[in-house]
């Protein structure tokens, strides 16, 4: 299926995957969106505090 | 207590998304090569586009049926959000398209159709900002948001399509489902999920620091 599939004439990135270093790219990236998508989280507790705040003032 | 086990759903499927939109297996097409793989990143952004406009659609027309602010509010932060993903969107596709059609802008339907549409969005928020009363603006903006609706989404999904276009999906042209695979589907669909729950997290956000401004100030 591998063999079959480098026959195949559309040119892929093989050499880029064949020496493995798209896993640091990879790697990174995911770096980058959990640490996006730990801030959200961070946002999200933040603007929750401040609803508390808002709520407890109004009583 | 608000509930956070969807925001993990999204950001879960997120990460999915990225890992597996580079690493999984994508057929191997001429003149596409690497680039199929646009479509997990590009393609998303207008699914939670419309996501997105479709609920600040429905929050315009509650505000008019029943006259609450609150229902304005989610209106015109869900429309916001819309609109970033739509740039984000058509960023993207400029990328895609200058690689495999050979032009970041072609003269194309569907391009043209997606440039109006956003004028017409941007439009709604300058109209937003012209008002000083509230429920003046509340009202004629969602009335305004239900023709932006109307008028999008013939533009971008039905005018295309009457003519030729470059565009997958469009004039006669297969849609990105002759394209991909039933593995590409295993990412793309989860991509997408992704991007409508973050792009919804992030419009909750936006929603809920309003609500706190209007209870502080009003």
């Amino acid at each position: 299926m591998k063999l079959l599939s480098l026959l195949q004439t559309a040119e892929m990135a093989d050499v880029m995957r064949s020496e493995g270093k798209i896993y640091v790219v990879v790697a990174g990236l995911l770096i980058v969106v959990t640490g996006f998508l730990a801030y959200l989280f961070f946002l999200d507790r933040k603007v929750t505090r401040l609803e508390k705040e808002v709520e407890n003032h109004k009583k | 207590m608000r509930k956070y086990w969807w925001k993990f759903l999204g950001a879960a499927l997120l990460i999915f998304s990225v890992f597996f939109g580079f690493l999984g297996e994508t057929p191997r097409r001429e003149i596409l090569n690497e680039t199929i793989r646009m479509v997990y990143f590009h393609v998303p952004m207008w699914f939670s586009m419309m996501a997105l406009m479709i609920s600040s659609l429905v929050f315009s027309v509650k505000y008019l049926r029943k006259g609450d602010i609150r229902d304005d509010i989610y209106a015109s932060q869900f429309a916001a959000v819309s609109v970033v993903f739509g740039v984000l969107g058509f960023l993207t596709g400029m990328l895609w398209g200058n690689f495999t059609w050979g032009d970041w802008l072609p003269k194309d339907p569907k391009l043209i159709a997606v440039e109006v549409g956003l004028l017409i969005y941007s439009a709604y928020f300058i109209l937003r900002g012209s008002f000083d009363d509230e429920q003046r603006r509340a009202r004629l903006s969602g009335i305004y948001n239900i023709f932006a609706f109307a008028s999008f989404m013939p533009l971008v999904w039905i005018l295309p399509r009457l003519t030729d276009s470059l565009h997958p999906g469009n004039g006669g042209n297969p849609a990105f489902g002759s394209d991909m695979d039933l593995k590409m589907r295993m990412v793309f669909y989860p991509a997408v999920l992704g991007w409508i729950i973050i792009g919804t997290w992030i419009a909750s956000l936006r929603i809920r620091i309003k609500l706190i401004n209007e209870t502080i100030n009003g």
